[in-house]
């Protein structure tokens, strides 16, 4: 792999630019490798890389059906941030937000990570005391976050309505280090860093069975014929379900539409991401100027990548009572994408009832911020069989009642 | 926009007239009952890639429970049935068969 470089540049302007390799291969799939992951979305991409990078495994095929990051990782809002009200949350977040800080250099590819600050409002008494509670977990957890006051608030975003007339701004939880990062970028670098280590990204290439043996994982079957491996990572978000039905378990997850859109290209007006949870709206601007609007999920199980018109209305219905600009604002485009919700919304990275497969789902409404921090964790799960960073996330707490119960710290529609 | 038909007014209803309960003809497993099940009923979901079986309320109408039959993956609906039945009808399940020859109920017995 050719480093990327202000010199490489130069270097490829003096001969027309003919010289840049293709950033990842596109081989076709060998008979056999060490490790499979399905699914080359962020989550799945990132944990090829980790396993490859702090665990010396290369040996590793990366199975997509469509195209990679097309799935999610295609479709999300951009929002990174660590303010989790829970523990195992905060830490696995935190982590992931600690990573994408130095990702660009990592990786040697500009995934253009911008820590812009971000703020949560809150809107009710009740949001304000569940906030202020936030903001002392996270002191306790080392999270860089602070209660702001309504006047703070509306300096770092002069465009925002303070008083309401429904739902005045009280003030914010705000975590100055939160920002946005090019999510087609961050699946773009880990792909180029894992094909450079020697690993297949095999694209068009859908899952159609899982093979065990003895209450072992065998292989897979797939469009591109049968694949066999050793371990077995299933990262495929809204059809985690889909996979693990071929491999004979259930899974405590509802696959629903959740919905975002962007308006046309304005001028900068807004250089923070502002998250409004009690009218369920939230709101940044890319850097070509688009309002990046994320709206709610769908109540009702749904696999076609398109939500229900009325969550669009209501988004941005709701949102101009804060933002009142926006009400003069077109809408360019809108879009859904399949998320694998569960019982207490947070995820699942965990070893199943097969041995040597291993899942990584139920990132539900925000799963683009975890990127780095859930590869880095089942790279370690994958690995050596154990994470303290996913510990808490096993599939097993389900039954024993240990839920990690992010509903409301998780902020966003459900 | 989803409509669905409640099967006591009789109504057409839009998605926004009623309110989503999830996945129809669980067992509901009660005090004494194994953990497993119990996690079964409380959390583990069929999320199929295909026909689903499940509950709405008419809310801002009749305000019942009905279930209906509807593909999640092409959001067809199979029709619409009274909650008083701990089964799909077989009128509904003779209509899926014969748009989709070969489905079975209950992908996890």
């Amino acid at each position: 792999m050719k480093r990327y470089s202000a010199f490489a540049i130069a270097r490829e302007g003096f001969r027309a630019h003919k010289g840049w390799d293709r950033a990842w291969t596109a081989p076709e799939p060998r008979k056999n490798y060490d490790v499979i992951i399905v699914g080359a979305g962020g989550h799945g991409l990132a944990t090829a890389y980790y396993l490859g990078r702090n665990f010396g495994i290369t040996n590793v095929a990366i199975l997509e059906k469509g195209w990679l990051g097309g799935g999610n990782t295609g479709r999300n809002t951009t929002i990174i941030r660590s303010n989790y009200l829970q523990d195992p949350s905060a830490a696995i977040y935190e982590k992931a937000r600690s990573l994408y800080e130095t990702l660009s250099q990592d990786l040697n590819y500009n995934v253009m990570f911008s820590p812009r600050g971000l703020i949560m409002l809150a809107q009710t008494h009740h949001e304000v005391r569940g906030y202020q509670r936030t903001a002392h977990a996270n002191k306790l957890q080392g999270v860089d976050t602070e209660w702001i006051s309504p006047t703070r608030v509306k300096e770092l975003c002069p465009i925002i309505e303070l008083k309401g007339p429904r739902y005045p701004v009280l003030g914010g939880l705000y975590q100055e280090r939160g920002g946005t990062a090019r999510h087609d970028a961050v699946a773009w670098g880990y792909a180029r860093a894992c094909s450079a280590m020697g690993m297949d990204i095999i694209q068009n290439c859908e899952v159609t069975g899982i093979r065990t043996e003895a209450g072992r994982v065998r292989g897979v079957s797939t469009t591109k014929g049968e694949i066999d491996c050793q371990k077995l990572g299933i990262v495929v978000a809204g059809h985690s379900g889909v996979l693990a039905q071929m491999a004979g378990f259930r899974l405590p997850i509802e696959s629903v539409a959740l919905q975002a859109l962007v308006s046309e290209p304005i001028k900068p007006c807004m250089d923070v991401v502002v998250m409004a949870n009690t009218v369920h709206g939230y709101m940044s601007q890319s850097d070509k100027g688009e309002m990046v609007i994320g709206g709610g999920a769908d109540g009702f199980n749904n696999y076609t990548q398109r939500g229900s018109f009325h969550h669009i209305e209501e988004t941005v219905r709701s949102l101009i009572e804060t933002f009142p600009m926006v009400s003069r604002l077109k809408m360019l485009r809108q879009w859904g994408g399949i998320v694998d919700m569960t019982g207490d919304r947070s995820p699942i990275l965990s070893k199943t009832p097969v041995d040597n497969i291993f899942i990584n789902c139920g990132w539900g409404t925000g799963g683009f911020k975890a990127i780095p921090g859930s590869g880095w964790g089942f790279a370690e799960l994958m690995a050596t069989g154990e994470s303290a960073l996913c510990e808490a996330f096993s599939l097993d707490r389900f039954r024993a009642g240990r839920f990690i119960d992010e509903s409301v710290a998780a902020g966003v529609a459900h | 926009m989803l409509i669905l038909t409640c099967p006591y007014c009789g109504v057409a209803a839009d998605e926004t007239e009623l309110t989503p309960g999830g996945e129809a003809h669980l067992t509901r497993e009660a005090p004494g009952s194994d953990d497993a099940a119990f996690e079964a009923y409380l959390f583990q979901r069929e999320n199929p890639k295909g026909v689903h079986f499940e509950r709405w309320r008419h809310s801002y109408g009749c305000g019942k429970w009905f279930h209906a039959a509807r593909c999640t993956q092409t959001l067809q609906v199979y029709g619409t049935y009274p909650a008083q039945t701990s089964a799909p009808p077989q009128a509904i399940c003779d209509k899926i068969s014969g748009a989709r020859p070969g489905w079975s109920w209950r992908l996890f017995g």
